[in-house]
């Protein structure tokens, strides 16, 4: 890291949700790049490679291990998603008072674990 | 008074975002700020596409998957994640690397591995569609 002198930032602001949201988007964002992406990539090349490789690919993702990736993954996306259709709200200036911003900045965060929830039960229902 | 198109407000020069774009700090900046919006669009329609398929896929085992992978959409939409989805996410690991890998040096570094890990991730990708939809491959 530079020499420069940083303001403190972390660890005198008041916590607000606003915070939360933009940490939350950039973590998700950047785990997916490193851990969606690449798993994506594993099961198409699993499918390219044949029945013995998918097997092997399917084994890895449906242990418990697997499973915690797959819902974190999931999660990842959701909170990722509805993050960003806040950002594109912020983009057109809207949303910056303090009561609206911190409302909706704790609605994205909420929707994800519900779309992640929704998900998940259409996987196992439908 | 009434209102003033855009065209008027600017002298007929574009919108006021068609004079910023490409004019960032680096000359650039503005170009691939919108870039990420752009993609980040498609990024909604592609995954969520992905997503519904999986939910409605009746199972995830190798021979549903793999005829559904071969049809025209589904392939189109995952050949289209290589293509959105990755340039995306280059570009989000791009914005983590300048806002704490300082030195110019480390910075060129990063950016190299990432424009290679990802150019060749999605290439691995297009080709395994590829292969999945014009058939050839193991059976």
């Amino acid at each position: 890291m530079a020499d420069r002198p940083l303001s403190p930032h972390l660890t005198i602001w008041k916590w607000g949700p606003h915070m939360l949201v933009s940490i939350l988007h950039r973590v998700t964002g950047d785990g997916m790049a490193f851990l969606a992406l690449p798993m994506l990539l594993w099961w198409l090349g699993a499918l390219a490679s044949g029945p013995e490789a998918y097997a092997d690919f399917a084994e890895a993702a449906t242990s418990p291990l697997g499973y915690v990736v797959l819902v974190g993954i999931s999660w990842a996306f959701f909170n990722h998603m509805s993050s960003g259709i806040r950002h594109f709200v912020l983009d057109i200036g809207a949303g910056y008072e303090i009561e609206t911003n911190k409302r909706w900045s704790i609605a994205t965060t909420a929707i994800g674990v519900i779309l992640t929830a929704a998900f998940w039960a259409a996987i196992v229902l439908l | 008074m009434a209102r003033r198109t855009s065209l008027e407000r600017h002298g007929g020069k574009g919108t006021a975002i068609a004079r910023v774009r490409g004019l960032g700090a680096a000359g650039e900046g503005t170009g691939a700020w919108v870039g990420q919006r752009y993609t980040a669009i498609g990024n909604l329609i592609l995954i969520g596409f992905l997503a519904m398929s999986l939910i409605l896929l009746p199972d995830l085992g190798y021979a549903t998957v793999r005829e559904w992978i071969a049809q025209p959409i589904p392939a189109t939409v995952l050949a289209l994640i290589m293509i959105n989805t990755f340039w995306h996410a280059r570009h989000g690991l791009q914005i983590l690397t300048e806002d704490y890998v300082d030195a110019p040096g480390n910075k060129f570094a990063v950016t190299a591995l990432l424009n290679v890990a990802f150019a060749g991730g999605a290439a691995f990708g297009l080709f395994c569609i590829l292969r999945l939809a014009l058939g050839g491959g193991a059976e």
